[in-house]
């Protein structure tokens, strides 16, 4: 009787080792055939999307760009802001802007006035301040600061801002339904809605320039090459060279935005 | 005959609002799809397109290197003087049509005196060094290019004062004590620095006994003068530490 | 292109100090800041309609149905002045076909339509759905098709049938509270994320706009109650009226609360911006935050409620009196919360140096006229409701 049960008992235990194993091997075995589709899937993907070309032959996947600004070679001229409008075909009107410069006078007693007339693009003006006593004055050009981290770009309902491989941001001007979303979200004031195509607009770094080994406008016409642009990581640029030799700033870095425009020499009343 | 059962114990309302909601679901599972860009997603959440679409933007600015094609003399030029580093196309507008069709583009370039001084105007916001000069006292009516070559804009005679270039600080200490004072009792500088500024610069007082030279105590006349003991007074800093010399604060 | 320019020039005399160039045109106009005080009328009057289901409160239920076809009415209009104020209306429905996840806004496009349609719809449909099968019966020709329609063809009006009814109502109402505090909370938290704004970026927006819009949700239903009621020849009720009132004073007492923490906080931690936003305030922002917002929507209601409590011998014509004009200072009041929001966020610079102006328009899409219409649109459309699904039954569902 005893032996009889105690075999009925071993029977079972097997049957349930069998059963179990047969669970746990159809289990591991669908597991891994639902898987590894979507791996190879994905790592094929990965493979294609690193092979992105634009125009002739630029693969943005291989650069990225950012911009040095010196505030002690900034002599305030507005060519850049000038320039800018010009090549990116943005309306006159002083209420447009892609880039700007602006003025910054500190006088005694920390009273500090600041002024861009129509963003600097037929320059400034000397106009006498009375009889204060100025004790630093200076020229801030400002730009989008193409953010690696862009409020912008996380804010947008529809996708139609992005950032590129290359870390530029750019908007596209068919897709954007125009809510404005972008231009509140934006700390440095570097967007705008464009009054013809009712979409957002700012700064591509002239997108169109980089990807085709010109420089920005911008830079291009700057005199003092106070503006510098080049690649922010490893290949030897002129960016590169700036960020070793200087102390640099960004506006805003309590934000966290990670902008990749850095200031040379920027005063702590620049905002 | 199990579904139907299953279907008719629901509750009436709920078979009615599941159809309701089923019609809606396939709507926006097989609408949406059709309206989606196609190539949106391909790299992001943005539609690939756009970004081939800015790359194709037309250029106006043609950059510095292209003009050297034709214009090599002038480049040549403009390479060993002071606007070296000037692109041609702030002058002369940008250049990318010029470039393709010189005949049919020229380019013209600004000649009256309002251009330079866009960045030439003396403006105290500017730094200091930088060539600027008063447009409303420097030859008057004269345009700019007949004294200067803007591809090689020395200037015909060489700047006879400091303040030439140095307005900024001429203005300030033309408000101070200091102002009966010549740049050069402070600063020597070498007849080279008014050519080659950056390269060749003047000299500074180094210590506290130049500054004693009219302010310490022990001198005896120059009355008038503030005066300090040279020993006692803050013998840790020097002199500029705290009184800016171009505008000595001395209250 | 020329109308922008003409409408932006005249601003640039008015600038103070000094703001980013790209800065002088304000973005979000009256239309915006009419948006989240239809939402917020929507979530208070579900808020009251939700008293009666979920919490019992036996008195306000006379409002019960009125409240939901406020809501609904107001729901329908909110994305009307959303809509008008795009760039582009016509690729609106981007945000459906490929919305970005971390974009709030793309986001609550999926909360109103899931509000809509799984709690205010279907919590309708359930309380009505008796009433449309016996107007089905009883209407003719054109009527009796609509009321088919609405009840989506259903006939079975067995005592089984009804009860489930009254569950699956209680259940969408439980469902439908944090529904309303995440559609409104949501409107908050779109404004409240923006780091770039000091004015906005608070982790109490959400909050302080959920409270502001159940005490605009209850004074809007008490306003709806005491003019409809009259009209119809009927007596009001003044328990429930009473009731409403209390409603409305506690919620008023919690935004308070909130509205004067969020100033003593910003205040006390005295951050960077808080010289621009102070000079605002007590500039620009006066008027409207101070004297309209403080004063008159919250001050003066609150303390002739407070007097009503305190002396609770107050005739019933004092009372309706009473609670009438602090109903329509609350509405004035919370509008003039939202102006002060929104417009107020975009009135100073983020160089923190200076102010600029919002020029409100007559005419024009984006224009007072257009923003009047679309104030007035939801009680035309809660006119069409109340014909087609009158809320004044007598049978009276426990």
């Amino acid at each position: 009787m005893k032996n009889e049960k105690i075999q009925k008992i071993k029977d079972k235990r097997k049957k349930e080792k069998v059963t179990r194993r047969n669970f746990v091997r159809t289990f591991l075995f669908t597991f891994a055939s639902l898987l590894t589709p979507p791996i190879v899937l994905a790592e094929e993907k990965i493979k294609k999307t690193r092979a992105w070309i634009l125009g002739e032959n630029y693969n943005p996947y291989e650069h990225h760009w950012g911009m040095g600004i010196d505030i002690n070679k900034c002599i305030g001229c507005g060519r850049c802001a000038d320039a800018c409008k010009k090549e990116n075909v943005v309306p006159d009107e002083p209420f447009f802007f892609r880039t700007w410069v602006e003025r910054y006078r500190i006088y005694d007693g920390n009273q500090t006035v600041i002024d861009s007339p129509n963003g600097a693009i037929n320059g400034f003006k000397d106009q006498d301040q009375e009889n204060r006593n100025l004790t630093r004055s200076f020229f801030v050009p400002k730009i989008c600061n193409q953010c690696e981290n862009p409020p912008c770009v996380q804010v947008c309902p529809v996708g139609a801002t992005f950032i590129t491989p290359d870390g530029v941001v750019l908007v596209d001007d068919e897709y954007c339904i125009g809510c404005r979303y972008c231009i509140q979200a934006c700390p440095y004031g570097a967007r705008y809605l464009h009054p013809e195509t009712k979409a957002a607009d700012k700064c591509t770094f002239c997108y169109h320039r980089i990807s085709q080994d010109l420089l920005p406008a911008c830079v291009e016409v700057c005199p003092t090459q106070a503006r510098i642009f080049g690649e922010v990581k490893k290949k030897a640029s002129p960016l590169v060279r700036f960020l070793r030799m200087n102390k640099v700033r960004v506006l805003k870095p309590d934000l966290n935005t990670e902008p990749k425009v850095f200031y040379a020499n920027l005063d702590m009343e620049v905002k | 005959m199990r579904i139907q059962n299953f279907w008719n114990g629901i509750p009436e309302q709920i078979r009615r609002l599941s159809i309701v909601l089923l019609i809606i679901v396939l709507l926006f599972i097989f609408i949406r799809p059709l309206f989606i860009p196609d190539d949106f997603g391909k790299y992001g959440h943005f539609r690939a397109t756009a970004v081939d679409e800015i790359v194709a933007l037309e250029k106006k600015y043609a950059g510095q290197e292209i003009c050297f094609d034709c214009h090599d003399d002038i480049m040549e030029l403009k390479y060993e003087g002071y606007h070296k580093n000037v692109a041609c196309e702030i002058c002369h507008g940008p250049g990318t049509a010029h470039a393709e069709d010189p005949e049919e583009d020229q380019l013209d370039a600004p000649t009256g005196r309002g251009y330079c001084t866009l960045c030439h105007e003396y403006l105290p916001s500017r730094p200091t060094g930088f060539p600027q000069i008063v447009s409303a006292s420097h030859n008057p009516m004269e345009p700019c290019i007949s004294c200067h070559d803007p591809h090689d804009p020395d200037p015909p005679e060489i700047p006879r004062e400091c303040n030439a270039c140095h307005a900024q600080i001429a203005r300030t200490k033309a408000l101070s004590h200091h102002l009966n004072i010549s740049c050069t009792f402070c600063h020597q500088a070498p007849e080279e620095h008014k050519t080659n500024p950056r390269e060749v610069l003047p000299s500074k007082p180094k210590s506290r006994e130049f500054c004693g030279q009219c302010h310490s105590s022990t001198i005896s006349d120059k009355k008038g003068i503030p005066k300090i003991d040279l020993i006692t007074h803050e013998p840790r800093y020097v002199c500029w530490q705290c009184h800016y010399p171009h505008l000595p604060e001395a209250r | 292109m020329q109308e922008i320019v003409e409408h932006l020039t005249p601003l640039l005399s008015e600038i103070t100090g000094y703001i980013y160039p790209n800065e002088i045109e304000l973005h979000w106009g009256l239309l915006v800041v009419i948006y989240p005080y239809l939402t917020g009328l929507v979530a208070g009057a579900f808020i009251l309609a939700s008293l009666v289901k979920v919490f019992n409160v036996r008195e306000v239920q006379p409002t019960y149905r009125i409240s939901l076809l406020t809501a609904l009415a107001f729901l329908i209009v909110a994305p009307l002045p959303l809509l008008a104020h795009l760039g582009h209306p016509d690729k609106s429905f981007e945000i459906f076909l490929t919305p970005n996840m971390s974009s709030a806004m793309a986001m609550f496009g999926f909360v109103y339509a899931w509000y809509l349609m799984a709690v205010l719809l279907l919590e309708i449909w359930f309380d009505y759905r008796q009433d449309l099968i016996t107007w089905s019966r009883e209407k003719q020709g054109f009527k009796k098709w609509m009321y088919r329609i609405l009840s989506l063809f259903s006939t079975d009006t067995s005592e089984d049938a009804l009860r489930f009814d009254r569950k699956a109502s209680k259940i969408i109402t439980v469902i439908g509270i944090p529904s309303a505090f995440l559609l409104h909370g949501y409107v908050g938290f779109i404004f409240g994320s923006i780091k770039a704004n000091p004015w906005w970026s608070s982790v109490l927006m959400p909050i302080v706009f959920l409270f502001s819009a159940i005490v605009s949700g209850i004074s809007l239903v008490l306003l709806i109650y005491m003019i409809i009621t009259p009209l119809r020849g009927k007596e009001l009720d003044m328990g429930c009226l009473d009731k409403i009132a209390s409603y409305m004073f506690y919620a008023m007492i919690v935004d308070f609360s909130l509205e004067a923490l969020d100033f003593i906080h910003r205040i006390y931690e005295s951050e960077e911006s808080i010289k621009i936003l102070g000079e605002m305030v007590s500039g620009k922002l006066f008027t409207s935050l101070i004297v309209v917002q403080l004063l008159i929507g919250m001050i003066i209601p609150l303390i002739a409620i407070t007097f009503i409590k305190l002396f609770r011998q107050t005739p019933p014509e004092l009372r309706r009196l009473i609670y009438f004009v602090s109903a329509i200072l609350v509405q004035v009041g919370i509008f003039s919360t939202r102006w002060n929001v929104v417009i107020g966020g975009q009135l100073f610079s983020k160089s923190f140096s200076g102010l600029t102006v919002y020029k409100m328009t007559f005419l024009g899409l984006e224009g007072l006229l257009v923003s009047i219409g679309l104030l007035v649109l939801p009680f035309l459309i809660l006119y069409v409701l109340f014909l087609m699904l009158p809320p004044w039954m007598e049978k009276i569902k426990s």
